[in-house]
């Protein structure tokens, strides 16, 4: 079916009205006109770590899970998951996102656990299926640090970006480059050691966006258990649970606007409010 | 390579192990002096097998641990190499299954662990790990710095101790090799002349044709 032929590089005269801004803005954006009553529902969360036990009482449950590994030939396959989380981490991250949204549908990619070779190969091959997918929002507490995978990264995460898909993930907090949190078409998160799950921080000072919980928190863990942890892998997936709950009100903003929710509504900027 | 330059070469790798051993040593005390901990470990990538290995212990398991191996992809220490992120975990014990399991890559069952990756420029060589620091109601970030900036130190002494290891690997496995390098340097340079500058050139387009079909495949 051919589509209507949009504005894209130019506008010509007299076609303004022909962009749709479906989103109504109110004159002050607060948290309750950004979340208020949503749950989540009807927002996809990918998981992108080390699989997810769906069966842990703080996930709840996990629509689809697959994993990704190499074939002889070194391309990664992607299959359904029989082994669920072998860690930990991606239960963890799945239990903080639900925390926040309840309602949400969190979908699980297990890019770990095969060992350190390959495992760069690996999380491209993951993160490559899961934009494809086109889920709302990809929590990556992870990153690589090769420099022959940044351009390929920048490729993905800027299409996730026009395809409305938010990626969110974990900075570093160590003096090396590293990737694709740097990336402006992402949202990348830090830690700061509040303990409540609603505060977070903007950061105007690149490269770290965003504040969030990563101190102490209670998670789930394997086998049922729950654990303490800190880093800011752990900070991330609060993110990804706002933009969840963000989403499930306002499912049409863009990744741009649905960081300017964010910025507007964090606590040091809209107040907490 | 002559038989000076290969001497020259081996008298600057020998002994360099010891020497790295003793900085990594040495990162390990000062991390688990620093923090209060009751061990600090680092763990060094061994790609060929896709494992880690206990390179330096201080504290709880110093005798024992050190040259142990394990997948790449287990516990705590294997997630923290593969995102590259730090991570610290509190209570520990409180599940008996996670305690196994961490207990197999630390050699006892910690109550709580602080894990940092190991990176060197692009490259993630190994693993910090820092067990049993005394419990804190609030745990703070600036401790997380902190162990970044041991990681960094420990990534460095780590880095030169596989450069040492690989150098040595080289002239051992070379000195048949190296024997015939020697006796057509020592050929050359006993020449004169035009035939000197004739032999430098074809050595000079030998070492051009075997390096351009290095990376060829």
């Amino acid at each position: 079916m051919a589509q209507e032929l949009r504005p894209a590089w130019s506008l010509p005269p007299g076609t303004p009205d022909r962009i749709t801004v479906p989103v109504e803005w109110p004159g002050q954006v607060t948290r309750e006109w950004a979340w208020g009553d949503s749950t989540g529902k009807g927002v996809s969360v990918c998981i992108l770590d080390s699989g997810v036990d769906g069966d842990h009482e703080l996930v709840g449950s996990v629509s689809r899970a697959v994993a990704v590994s190499l074939d002889a030939g070194g391309q990664p396959v992607v299959e359904d998951d029989l082994e669920g989380d072998l860690c930990g981490h991606g239960t963890a991250c799945a239990g903080v996102v639900r925390s926040l949204a309840p309602d949400c549908e969190i979908i699980s990619v297990r890019v770990l656990g095969a060992g350190f070779t390959g495992s760069g190969d690996i999380l491209l091959g993951g993160l490559r299926w899961a934009v494809e997918q086109g889920f709302d929002v990809i929590n990556m507490s992870l990153s690589t640090t090769k420099r022959h995978f940044s351009g390929i990264l920048h490729e993905l995460t800027d299409t996730a970006y026009f395809r409305r898909t938010v990626l969110v993930a974990s900075a570093h907090n160590m003096p090396v480059e590293s990737y694709p949190w740097k990336f402006s078409s992402v949202i990348s998160v830090a830690s700061h050691e509040e303990s409540d799950p609603m505060t977070f921080f903007y950061n105007p000072d690149p490269p770290v966006e965003f504040f969030a919980r990563g101190v102490d928190v209670e998670v789930a863990w394997v086998g049922g258990s729950k654990i303490r942890c800190t880093g800011n892998s752990f900070a991330t997936p609060h993110v990804s649970g706002l933009c969840a709950l963000i989403l499930g009100k306002h499912p049409q903003l863009t990744p741009f606007q649905l960081k300017s929710v964010l910025h507007l509504t964090s606590t040091n900027v809209g107040g907490g409010e | 390579m002559s038989d000076e330059l290969r001497a020259a070469v081996a008298a600057g790798v020998a002994g360099s192990e010891e020497g790295y051993r003793s900085l990594l040593q040495s990162v390990v005390e000062v991390a688990r002096a620093i923090f209060g901990a009751k061990a600090s470990s680092v763990f060094l990538l061994d790609e060929a097998t896709d494992e880690l290995v206990f390179e330096a212990v201080a504290g709880e398991g110093a005798e024992t641990l050190v040259g142990q191996r394990f997948p790449s992809s287990q516990g705590v220490a294997g997630w923290v190499l593969v995102t590259r992120q730090p991570l610290i975990i509190e209570n520990v014990t409180e599940d008996p299954r996670f305690a196994k399991e961490v207990a197999e890559s630390t050699g006892y069952v910690p109550q709580g662990l602080m894990a940092v990756p190991l990176l060197h420029e692009e490259q993630a060589l190994g693993v910090l790990e820092v067990l049993d620091r005394p419990q804190r109601t609030q745990f703070s970030l600036v401790e997380m710095d902190l162990l970044g900036l041991f990681a960094n130190q420990a990534a460095i002494a780590l880095d030169l101790l596989r450069r040492a290891r690989k150098a040595e690997a080289v002239l051992a496995s070379s000195v048949e090799g190296a024997g015939i390098v020697a006796q057509l340097a020592a050929t050359v340079e006993s020449l004169e002349d035009e035939r000197r500058a004739a032999g430098l050139k074809l050595l000079s387009a030998l070492e051009e044709v075997l390096r351009s079909d290095e990376g060829g495949y």
